[in-house]
């Protein structure tokens, strides 16, 4: 579904991240860790278009859309959940809902709102709070329902359990798995490596720009190693 | 009190007009980071149709909406061909390019036309008077006023109600993560110009009953006005930009009511004393908005 191959993306003379390359398979979650500053962000920042690139190839279905515009990308179906959650805060919920929907139909927008909310059942009840006003979990969920309101096929998610309590992070984690029940492919990319190992079916590990491990989330998880070297000892989710 | 109400009643019909040319800032503002001195370029492109009109035999009921228009046709037609080119340019390349159309204007108006203003009949109707409860009630202010409840309302059921509106508000807020959502950058900025300049157009209209007058530089003073009370308002704060406009116009009022009559002409001096007293306590401006960083 997703290949991304030598991929290389600089901040002026530096490069945020080198020649790195991953595939997302139909259906698969896929995790993206690493230490601070290893550009996990700038990937996906990349991948969805905010950022350009300077060489190689990004592959959505068989499509090169390589240096597409944001909105371009979205409309072949692929949406990211940015870090820091980024919802609209003097918008109300519904609004949000709405804004994630521009791409739809105004009966299409309708349909996937009560979906939405029968998915998260605590935005129902805060249609016309502004979303200021919701807390860290909420506005989480907010930020995953406003990028599941464009229907995408495969859905980024960046640190999506960053600056939450662990009570928080835990309903993140579940509805990572409800969102693949779903059927949705997703590439997630995140600090608390073994919690997302867990319900991955394979990961990545980056380290100052560029892929240095990959494999099966299971054989990750197995490698000490890899923890001791690239993730930290302690893991905060060990 | 009847002074005072006749003041406040002034000052409304004056910050009316200032409340709609700041709200074309403020929204212009909001999504491109851009405080576009140029917005008075717009009054000045319908003074001199306003003129030209009159010279071709049209009134005032004719006028107005075609004034109306032809600002929102110029601000597209500005954003086109000047704020396409630097757009995620900096600040200050944005900055400067305002300015630059703000001196192409002036400048093709003196070469072109005149650097001579030219005077067209004011509609006489607008400036006579109701007295109600010992309160004179011009005409004019009132027309202001009903206009002005009627535009802010217009716009914010665009603003609110509409999903151009709510993306609008989207991008003012945070333009990546509007992207991110679909919203197309083109045809977001393209509309915040339209609608900034159909303000304006409203704006100009109440403008040119009162002046009266074209000429290169007849839009220099309410743009200025303008960015004044967005700056009052909190700037890129849309209901800041209004009720900067109002606070302005109703200091300007005042202010000359009671100054000593050999101080009114410092009316406007001591108005930017104020601001700048505002904005020792108060730097974000009456509204603090919230905002993420542009590209």
């Amino acid at each position: 579904m997703l290949e991304v191959e030598s991929l290389t993306t600089r901040y002026g003379a530096i490069a945020a991240i080198r020649e790195v390359g991953l595939t997302v398979r139909a259906g698969e979650v896929v995790c993206l860790i690493g230490p601070n500053g290893a550009g996990k962000t700038t990937l996906l920042s990349t991948i969805a278009g905010l950022l350009k690139s300077s060489s190689g190839q990004i592959s959505l279905g068989g499509n090169d859309i390589t240096d597409w515009a944001p909105d371009r990308i979205l409309r072949s179906g692929l949406a990211l959940v940015p870090e820091h959650r980024r919802i609209f805060a003097d918008l109300t919920v519904n609004e949000n809902l709405m804004v994630g929907g521009v791409t739809k139909t105004s009966n299409k927008r309708a349909e996937l709102l009560n979906q939405v909310v029968e998915l998260f059942p605590v935005l129902g009840s805060k249609l016309g709070t502004s979303a200021g006003y919701l807390s860290g979990g909420e506005a989480q969920q907010l930020a995953i329902g406003r990028a599941m309101m464009a229907e995408p096929q495969l859905l980024l998610l960046d640190e999506p359990t960053l600056g939450l309590a662990p009570l928080l992070a835990d309903v993140v984690f579940d509805l990572i798995g409800t969102l693949r029940t779903a059927g949705l492919t997703l590439l997630v990319v995140e600090q608390s490596a073994r919690r997302i190992l867990e319900v991955a079916d394979r990961g990545y590990v980056m380290r100052s720009g560029e892929v240095v491990v990959s494999g099966l989330a299971d054989d990750l998880l197995a490698r000490q190693d890899l923890f001791d070297t690239y993730l930290g000892r302690n893991d905060d989710s060990a | 009190m009847t002074e005072l109400l006749q003041q406040v009643v002034d000052g409304l019909g004056r910050g009316g007009i200032y409340a709609l040319i700041a709200l074309g800032i403020a929204v212009i503002f909001g999504v491109m980071h851009l405080v576009n001195f140029a917005h008075g370029e717009l009054i000045t492109v319908s003074a001199y149709t306003a003129y030209a009109l009159f010279v071709a035999g049209w009134n005032w009921w004719l006028i107005a909406p075609a004034v109306v228009v032809t600002a929102g046709l110029t601000s597209v037609v500005i954003e086109f061909v000047a704020f396409r080119w630097v757009r995620g340019a900096p600040d200050f390349t944005m900055l400067m390019t305002s300015f630059g159309v703000h001196f192409l204007v002036q400048a093709a108006f003196v070469m072109y036309v005149s650097a001579n203003f030219r005077q067209f009949p004011r509609p006489g109707w607008i400036f006579e008077t109701w007295k109600v409860g010992g309160v004179s009630l011009e005409v004019f202010d009132l027309l202001v006023i009903l206009f002005t409840l009627l535009t802010l309302g217009a716009t914010y059921w665009v603003l609110h109600r509409t999903m151009f509106g709510m993306s609008l508000r989207a991008a003012a807020e945070d333009f990546d993560a509007a992207r991110l959502m679909g919203i197309r950058s083109d045809r977001i900025i393209r509309g915040a110009f339209a609608l900034s300049g159909l303000l304006a157009g409203v704006a100009a209209v109440f403008w040119l009953m009162r002046s009266g007058q074209a000429g290169p530089t007849a839009g220099l003073s309410p743009m200025l006005k303008g960015v004044l009370a967005a700056l009052i308002g909190g700037l890129g704060s849309l209901s800041g930009a209004v009720l900067g406009g109002v606070v302005l116009g109703l200091a300007e009022v005042f202010l000359i009511s009671y100054l000593p009559e050999s101080l009114v002409g410092l009316t406007d001096g001591i108005v930017f004393l104020f601001i700048a007293f505002l904005f020792v306590f108060r730097p974000q401006g009456l509204i603090t908005v919230r905002r993420a960083e542009r590209v």
